[in-house]
């Protein structure tokens, strides 16, 4: 074991990942020489050459159908997008030609060998074009795997797993916890599952259930409420797509309570979608309306940023409000 | 930053505007109309037995098209997309390559995938959608796709498989390969963004692809005019850095040889070519439209003299390797052939239920199969409202 912030972690998974296949390649915008703008592939292109770890022009749509093609090919790309703001020119390349590959060719042809890594969300002082958290975008599209860390010990095992897997996958790093996050990481090789949430914490009275960074303002909520004599249980969902229904649905059916927090806006966010199917599954467990704690229906402001975020304190009322409906 | 990149006209002390119109695009040109060749000219590497392979699969290309139009008006077939006037550029481009080259094309290629041979069978059972569609009936006639045939499945998306060529002929040269991607497009579809992504990073990635671009006049009813100024798609090539070959798309021997060239050099350079073939759509967009709102007759029957597959069987009777007899043969068989086989395909049955969530992932999700055991009951219930599958699984 050693220490690890989160970088680091990505960082390893990414030099195991082209250690063991010649055929896994990362590239991105600033990614080859540089190490990327946040630095999670230092150090891969002296390793592994400039044909295997490189920089690309500037064009997201670019990047994300050079990958596609790459991995119809036979290759392992891990494309970066240097955040995840800016990977809306590549949309057309992972909604309708990534997500679409093997299930238009009836299996012909398939890109189930690409990651897309890209730092997501808030907390950077980044304003609304370094900020955002746009996975819902990606959870109405199937075809697409949706996987989101919590801490260098999660990203490691996800990343790798996600490298490995076979589907494409979008793997959302939440930048606020690059340095930020540290933590005891093994530096030999492992794997976390896909599309399984875990339990952090168990409880009775109430379910908290989030992803990424936002389970770091979960359990803080959840400390606070243990203080007042409510116990929660934590859960991170860690796969957005497809995501594990039936560890959340057991867990309500024991507490009888939900909530779920997210950083991006409330309309029409994961959590909406995580909502209605649990009041479908555990509606006669229910005790209280599922609590959806979320950003507001806006851009991620700048200078408002702290009245912006789903913080700790609106989760802890939340809690409160469900626990006393 | 490498000075190499900039290639300095002299230092001037007043504005100076630059355009395309000092760079003169010469077009390759090897087969008259009758039949004879150009004066010297650079013929293509080809033999008689390539030569009689390339006439069939243009034989078969019109005749295909013709029937299945007309299968269309007749209410058999929902769709259909004709490449009529222009098939020399899609089979000339396949005849210029070899079979372990990858070919991604846009719609209007199937000349090409005819030239590696794939059947008439295949192409029926994907245009009625049946079980024995090799995309298990997912999507509109004409998106044919083999993998046996190196020949991408066709996804309806405008200019998404020009990023997708660059980076498949990167993997191609990172495991040297004696392999090259051709990427086809339409000069409508090089308007996209995936056009520029396409063939900046092909040309900085070094990536041995040739984009075939059929500058058909057209995109449904928009003209090349109101399309793109400048000299063409071809223009465009020299600004990212891209050889560039301007080329007769209803000449069948310069297009192969350009395709030839092209191959060569982007496999011993590890660089992209861009090939411009000028054409003519003289069929419509598609079964859904009607070209006679937007362009005049007096144009197509200009267009309609050039027709590249009379020009080929004319160097062919010139060079005894064809003759009438063999002619009509041929065409009779063909129709024959065709028409069989859509009476064959059009009852063929459509895939099995299960296939609604197959292939969505490696694996289907346990929602996935949740979401076909709710249909499957659905379907049970209500029979006669589900005659495809209803009784069948």
């Amino acid at each position: 074991m050693a220490q690890m912030n989160m970088l680091h972690a990505i960082n390893n998974a990414l030099d195991i990942a082209m250690g063991e296949d010649e055929s896994t390649l990362c590239f991105g915008e600033d990614v080859g020489h540089f190490g990327g703008v946040f630095r999670a592939t230092s150090g891969l292109q002296e390793k592994y050459g400039k044909v295997r770890c490189f920089n690309t022009p500037l064009v997201e749509q670019g990047i994300i159908g050079f990958a596609n093609g790459l991995a119809a090919q036979g290759s392992r790309p891990i494309a970066e997008i240097q955040f995840a703001d800016y990977i809306f020119p590549a949309f057309d390349q992972i909604v309708n030609e990534a997500a679409k590959f093997r299930y238009r060719s009836g299996n012909e042809f398939d890109v189930g060998k690409l990651t897309i890594r890209s730092p997501y969300g808030g907390g950077i002082a980044g304003g609304l074009y370094h900020s955002q958290s746009p996975e819902a975008y990606f959870a109405h599209t199937p075809g697409l795997k949706v996987v989101i860390p919590r801490n260098p010990y999660q990203a490691k095992g996800l990343l790798l797993a996600s490298i490995r897997d076979d589907n494409p996958v979008i793997f959302f790093e939440p930048k606020r916890l690059y340095r930020a996050s540290v933590g005891e990481v093994p530096e030999e090789d492992y794997q976390l599952p896909l599309g399984k949430a875990e339990v952090v914490q168990t409880g009775s009275d109430i379910t908290l259930l989030a992803w990424g960074a936002q389970m770091e303002l979960l359990q803080k909520a959840a400390d606070l409420a243990a203080n007042d004599g409510i116990s929660c249980e934590v859960i991170d969902l860690r796969s957005i797509l497809p995501w594990d229904i039936e560890t959340i649905a057991n867990s309500v059916m024991k507490t009888g309570r939900l909530l779920v927090s997210q950083e991006a806006p409330l309309t029409a966010g994961f959590a909406s979608e995580i909502a209605a199917t649990i009041q479908q599954e555990c509606f006669l467990h229910l005790e209280s309306p599922v609590e959806r704690v979320c950003g507001l229906d806006t851009p991620y402001p700048l200078a408002l940023e702290k009245e912006y975020v789903a913080d700790h304190l609106k989760i802890y009322e939340a809690i409160k409000r469900s626990v006393n409906y | 930053m490498s000075s190499e990149l900039y290639n300095d006209g002299p230092v001037v002390h007043t504005p100076t505007f630059i355009d395309g119109t000092s760079v003169e695009i010469p077009e390759l040109k090897i087969l008259k109309q009758d039949g004879t060749i150009y004066e010297g000219s650079d013929m293509p590497d080809m033999d008689e037995a390539l030569a009689l392979k390339v006439y069939k699969t243009l034989a078969f290309h019109r005749v295909l098209d013709e029937r299945m139009v007309a299968s269309q008006r007749q209410g058999r077939l929902s769709f259909y997309m004709a490449a009529l006037g222009e098939e020399a550029a899609s089979v000339g481009g396949a005849a210029g390559l070899k079979p372990q080259d990858m070919i991604m094309s846009q719609y209007r290629e199937q000349g090409a995938l005819m030239f590696r041979g794939f059947s008439l069978e295949n192409f029926m059972n994907q245009m009625f959608s049946n079980e024995k569609d090799l995309g298990k009936g997912r999507q509109m006639p004409i998106h044919y796709g083999s993998n046996e045939l190196n020949y991408m499945t066709v996804s309806s998306p405008l200019g998404t498989q020009i990023p997708q060529a660059t980076g498949y002929a990167y993997g191609q040269k990172l495991q040297g390969l004696d392999a090259v991607t051709i990427c086809y497009f339409g000069e409508g579809a090089a308007s996209e963004g995936d056009f520029h992504a396409g063939l900046n990073m092909a040309a900085v990635q070094e990536a041995p692809v040739i984009f075939f671009c059929r500058n058909n006049g057209y995109a449904i009813s928009t003209p090349a005019d109101e399309q793109f100024k400048g000299n063409g798609i071809a223009s465009r090539g020299v600004g990212y850095g891209v050889k560039t070959l301007r080329v007769d798309g209803n000449d069948i021997l310069a297009v192969i040889k350009a395709t030839q060239i092209a191959r060569k050099y982007a496999l011993e350079e590890n660089a992209p070519v861009l090939i411009e073939a000028m054409s003519y759509r003289l069929g419509a967009h598609s079964t859904s439209d009607d070209p006679s709102g937007y362009r005049t007759r007096e144009e197509e029957a200009k267009w309609q003299e050039n027709d590249p597959i009379l020009r080929m069987k004319n160097w062919m009777l010139a060079q005894n390797w064809w003759d009438e007899t063999q002619e009509t043969a041929l065409f009779e068989q063909l129709r024959e052939d065709v028409l069989a086989a859509v009476k064959v395909s059009e009852k063929i049955d459509k895939p099995h239920i299960d296939t609604l969530i197959t292939d969505v992932y490696d694996v289907p999700s346990s929602q996935l199969a949740a979401q076909l055991e709710q249909v499957k009951a659905h379907v049970n219930k209500y029979p006669e409202s589900y005659p495809f599958t209803a009784g069948k699984f």
